[in-house]
């Protein structure tokens, strides 16, 4: 009743009725599933010191672990950016026997267990793995090292960039496309002048989450990082080695860094989209 | 009203399936009272054998039926849940200090090690070495593992108990070896970390990288794991090589008192741990490649059990409070040695 009350002054009239229960239950569910645990996560550190604090998120260690995950993610988001928008314009853009197929598969990572996922790319990718074994003479190492985790992360992530670019180039029409090359310009200028800048904020945001969810990946990577001190350790694995200490304080320090990058990263993509898009409106909407 | 509607669909529905999961719990041929064991992770199949037996013996003493439910993880995220609330009876654990995570919440008596024999640990075993075919790098002890040319295996000491025994035991040689001259047990141990090419997080994952990967020309892990490894993977791949000095690896077990107080357990529970201690389940251990106590048991199984000396954690290391604080608390010597 108070939502509804508060609301009532400012909203105009709506159309569709129920809009304040629906909003009650979006907040309630809101809350529940998102606030609350974020609520005892943050609660967990008021128990510390503010330099309390920077010494457990700022360990060599933690530090060096940081590095490794932020590169890798981006080293896996630049990837999936290209190969994603590539799997996207071929499922849109073309009719093939099996398209409805690697339409379908395009969802696998999501449904896969990661841990599943880590360890067959460990397994693949190991020295003695099928991939492993055709990379080892030329003196590529992948499972264990750096190009392990990225891998890991770009496999668990590219439904993101595909899943977000897909229904934007369904939607724009052939004829935008047609239209600048009878205009004269070059396939690659209409690609770059006319698509490109069409699918850009579905490409970043998809780019954006997968990024965000490289980050905080724990089972896919974890098998295949090898985990060694300052070299292969993710984030997640020092958040884990805390819990292992029964060091929940420090757990939550570490763990309220990657949540900080991530949240700061998700509302700059989305303040930054709403702007683009206004801005392609010419100012309006 | 349609959303109240729907409510109840969802109220009767969920009734109806916790209905359903009940019965499910307590079958038709209901036991007259079941038991929690809060177990390690690798131990399922160990109980899977152990707990019919203790069900029949029960039965023959004391004439009632019982059942035996299982929980596995690893053992310091099995005493989280149980600090958090799941209501075990027992918990049969193989790191002694989850245990005392539970003592110290007033959850375990706090003599829970004076309660059973050898401090409360009815199986034991310690830390062996498994080498590929002829071993062809020729390790028999832990000062092999040093040479610059070897490749070791097992997992992270700040993630599993597993690998914290590997550790300490690794120290415990050294230690005697170097005569207790901190320098050279610190250099040794560097080298010792430095030949490591993987970090897994557990036990079983250090086995799938040694095994299946290929990985390493040694795996350190427990000895009853080593020798499930060469029965699984084949005797000729592998060979298992116990050193001749080594840790002493406790499985610590003890009654969750005021859980199973209130689930009117407690003397059942304590029957179950009074059972591994018998020589039918102490056969049982042994075939599980455990090393037991009891007399009888250790001469049927000596051929399987090389001699070999086990250093004590309380002897050498003065406890594992110790041990916990100054080695693998963060900034502790294990961080140290790993420091670039």
């Amino acid at each position: 009743m108070s939502t509804l009350a508060l609301l009532g002054r400012s909203a105009p009239k709506r159309v569709l009725p129920g809009f304040g229960l629906s909003l009650g239950i979006t907040l309630l569910f809101v809350s529940l599933v998102l606030l609350l645990p974020l609520t005892s996560l943050v609660g967990q550190l008021a128990s510390v010191s503010l330099s309390e604090y920077w010494a457990i998120i700022s360990e060599p260690r933690v530090v060096a672990s940081y590095l490794v995950t932020i590169g890798a993610a981006a080293g896996a988001s630049l990837v999936n950016a290209l190969f994603g928008l590539l799997m996207a314009w071929v499922l849109v853009r073309y009719e093939f026997p099996g398209k409805r197929l690697l339409d379908a598969l395009m969802d696998l990572p999501f449904a896969l267990p990661t841990a599943v996922a880590g360890i067959t790319l460990a397994t693949l990718y190991s020295s003695s793995g099928w991939m492993g074994r055709l990379l080892d003479p030329l003196g590529v190492e992948v499972a264990y090292t750096w190009v392990g985790i990225a891998l890991a992360m770009a496999f668990t992530s590219i439904p993101f960039v595909v899943r977000t670019v897909q229904p934007v180039l369904e939607d724009l029409p052939r004829e935008i496309d047609e239209a600048a090359l009878t205009l004269g310009a070059s396939d690659a200028t209409a690609f770059r002048r006319v698509i490109l800048p069409n699918l850009w904020p579905a490409l970043v945001t998809g780019t954006g989450l997968a990024f965000v969810r490289s980050l905080g990946e724990f089972g896919a990577v974890i098998f295949i990082a090898g985990n060694m001190p300052y070299e292969t350790e993710i984030t997640s694995l020092m958040i884990f080695v805390k819990l292992q200490e029964y060091d929940y304080v420090g757990a939550s320090a570490i763990a309220s860094v990657v949540l900080a990058v991530s949240l700061a990263l998700l509302l700059a993509l989305n303040l930054w989209q709403g702007r683009f898009i206004r801005r392609l409106h010419g100012g309006k909407g | 009203m349609t959303f109240l509607s729907a409510l109840r669909r969802v109220a009767i529905a969920s009734s109806a399936t916790a209905a359903l999961a009940g019965s499910i719990v307590s079958p038709a041929m209901a036991a007259d009272r079941e038991l929690l064991n809060s177990s390690y992770d690798i131990a399922r199949e160990l109980f899977a054998t152990l707990n019919p037996e203790f069900v029949d013996w029960w039965q023959q003493n004391h004439g009632e039926s019982v059942e035996i439910k299982q929980s596995h993880g690893g053992s310091s995220k099995q005493a989280r849940a149980i600090m958090q609330g799941l209501k075990a009876d027992v918990v049969t654990y193989n790191q002694v200090t989850d245990v005392d995570v539970l003592a110290e919440a007033g959850l375990v008596a706090e003599d829970w090690q004076q309660q059973y024999p050898n401090n409360a640990s009815p199986y034991y075993s310690t830390t062996a070495f498994l080498v590929r075919e002829g071993n062809p790098k020729g390790i028999d002890s832990w000062d092999d593992l040093v040479a610059d040319d070897v490749e070791i295996v097992f997992p992270n000491p700040k993630t599993s108990g597993n690998g914290r025994y590997t550790y300490l035991a690794a120290w415990g040689y050294a230690d005697r070896a170097f005569d207790g001259d901190e320098d050279k047990i610190r250099d040794f141990m560097k080298q010792f970390l430095g030949n490591v090419k993987v970090f897994d997080t557990g036990g079983r994952g250090a086995t799938t990288t040694f095994v299946e990967r290929g990985i390493g020309d040694v795996l350190i892990t427990f000895e009853s794991e080593v020798n499930n490894i060469r029965n699984e993977y084949g005797k000729d791949d592998y060979e298992v090589v116990v050193p001749p000095v080594s840790i002493l690896a406790e499985f610590p077990v003890a009654v969750v008192e005021e859980y199973a107080e209130r689930n009117g357990t407690s003397e059942l529970a304590h029957g179950y741990l009074d059972y591994l201690y018998t020589e039918e389940a102490q056969r049982l251990l042994a075939g599980f490649n455990y090393r037991v106590n009891d007399e009888n048991v250790q001469a049927e199984f000596a051929e399987q059990f090389p001699a070999t000396e086990l250093l004590r954690v309380e002897d050498v290391f003065g406890g594992w409070d110790e041990v916990m604080d100054t080695h693998f608390s963060s900034g502790g010597v294990l961080d140290q040695l790993q420091r670039r």
